[in-house]
């Protein structure tokens, strides 16, 4: 019979210098992001339409309808969803 | 005086609710609301419409005209209404899934009414293919409480043998300033499928022979289980957006999909083959009936200076996998360098690698039972993509946009460690794709 180690006793049993660098670098990383960001009057560049997220939400849905069709993967940045049949 | 200061306190409220909404909808949806109240080119409460023609264009194979008018309206409080209305034709040949012979073959049409021939050392496409789509979808985003978001969508599309129903619902949470997004989206679809000629039993084999003989339907309906199938998928996403300076800003998300249901290709056969390589028999494909995909994407996009002609640089990455043993990696890259003070160019390069699905073979050997699972489907073979291309843009006197796009796709499947019987050495099994995106888009 297989024996499954459960993940959180796993994980408490890793080397401590392995322990020790996982809690700095996830401490270091969250006292980075408080002072990660802007101000609202910092924000000229970030208000621009080339720096959206999705710049052009329409060449967005047309890629993402060829490359479901044609590939085997879809999704990841917006819902990878149904939608078609796509052949 | 007062009442200057009065209208100004309304704007800014206002513009720090746009701020909010178009920060989370960017993330969640893809819609392309400025992020902050800095810039707006348009005013409150007026339509604002994005349109697009795309023609998509594979050499010998499918060739796709895809329209696209997308409205967005943003009401006094801060709502947005989105609408969407997709036009698609599709036309062309698309692969069997048979592998090409060193002589003719004969196929049945999906329909079941009449046959083709595909000449020797031709991969076998059927030329039949043609379909026109129609997509309506609508989206409601506002904001729900301080600093959180939500919107909910539909989405109705409609093919002649396809039909698609869906719904979402999204929230955003936004702290440290509104330096950060916290996102969680739920989306549902329903699809039937009605392909001509019903559905195939699969793992059976395709009638070939005289398809004007009397006997010929009583056989040809022996092959098929019924006349549509259901998928469902469901799909979790859950994101998290990170502005880093001025220049920077940075997105990250897991997805969780699951689909149920008709996952099979009713028009795909795989060849049986014997130990010459020669073809003896054809058979339908079958697939599991679910699938559940998981993703990781990020994102990062940065604003040059001067010393770098103020381009806007956007790198993403994405990494899926799934339990029919398929993981891919996609780079997409694009940089959009601003020329004098109207227009733009934007190069783009994106590239994609997937592995095979484990019931993924180009054909099967007539000394193997095929009991399982089994597609010779190149779209879920091994494989690897890259596209290049170019966007051209120019905003033209009061604030439209016009753009052009061009680019080249170009898939090669590759053999993911199948030996070839040696009646195929001179055969192209995993032949190339390549296809041109041609894209005129205006805003106004």
């Amino acid at each position: 019979m297989q024996v499954y180690k459960p993940v959180l006793k796993t994980f408490l049993h890793v080397n401590p210098k392995i322990k020790l660098f996982l809690l700095t670098a996830i401490t270091l990383n969250l006292s980075a992001c408080s002072s990660l960001g802007v101000e609202p009057w910092e924000r000229d560049l970030l208000a621009t339409k080339a720096m959206a997220l999705t710049s052009s939400p329409v060449d967005a849905a047309l890629d993402d309808h060829i490359y479901f069709s044609k590939e085997a993967s879809s999704g990841g940045k917006s819902f990878g969803g149904g939608g078609c049949g796509c052949n | 005086m007062s009442n200057l200061d009065g209208k100004s306190k309304t704007m800014n409220k206002k513009n720090h609710l746009k701020a909010a909404l178009s920060l989370a909808t960017s993330a969640l949806l893809g819609t392309s609301v400025a992020t902050a109240p800095v810039v707006q080119a348009k005013e409150v409460d007026e339509w604002q419409f994005d349109s697009a023609f795309l023609l998509y264009s594979e050499a010998d194979r499918v060739t796709a005209g895809e329209g696209i008018l997308a409205g967005t309206k943003t009401f006094d409080d801060g709502e947005i209404l989105a609408l969407k209305i997709t036009v698609d034709a599709l036309t062309g040949a698309s692969a069997n899934g048979a592998v090409a012979q060193p002589q003719a073959q004969t196929f049945t049409r999906p329909s079941g009414n009449g046959q083709y021939e595909i000449a020797a050392g031709e991969t076998p496409l059927d030329d039949t293919f043609h379909d026109t789509r129609v997509q309506l979808n609508a989206q409601w985003t506002q904001l729900i409480a301080d600093n959180l978001t939500g919107s909910v969508g539909g989405h109705f599309s409609k093919e002649y043998d396809y039909l698609s129903l869906g719904v979402n619902g999204n929230v955003a949470y936004d702290f440290n300033n509104k330096n950060s997004t916290f996102s969680m989206g739920l989306s549902y679809f329903q699809d039937t499928f009605t392909p001509e000629g019903g559905i195939p039993k699969p793992l059976s084999s395709m009638l070939v022979g005289d398809s004007s003989s009397p006997e010929w339907d009583k056989e040809f309906a022996k092959t098929r289980l019924g006349t549509s199938e259901d998928k469902t998928t469901a799909d979790v996403l859950v994101g998290f957006t990170q502005v880093i300076n001025r220049r920077m800003i940075t997105a990250f998300n897991y997805s969780y999909s699951m689909v149920d249901g008709y996952l099979t290709d009713p028009f795909k056969v795989a060849s049986v083959l014997n130990n010459q390589g020669i073809a003896q028999d054809y058979i339908y494909e079958n697939r599991p009936d679910s699938r559940v995909k998981q993703s990781t994407f990020m994102q990062a996009k940065y604003h040059f200076d001067d010393s770098l002609l103020n381009t806007v640089a956007d790198v993403s990455y994405r990494y899926m996998w799934d339990d029919w043993g398929i993981n891919s990696h996609t780079i997409d890259s694009r940089f959009t360098i601003p020329i004098g003070r109207v227009s733009y160019i934007e190069p783009h390069i994106r590239f994609y690698q997937q592995s095979a699905a484990d019931f993924y073979k180009p054909y099967i050997m007539d000394d193997e039972v095929p009991t399982g699972f089994i597609s010779t489907d190149y779209r879920i073979g091994e494989m690897t993509a890259v596209t290049v291309g170019a966007k051209y843009g120019v905003v033209l006197n009061g604030g439209n946009e016009l753009s052009f796009r061009l680019e080249y796709y170009r898939q090669m499947p590759t053999n993911a460690g199948f030996v070839d019987p040696d009646g195929l050495n001179s055969i192209d099994v995993y032949p190339v794709v390549e296809a041109i995106i041609a894209q005129v888009s205006y805003s106004f």
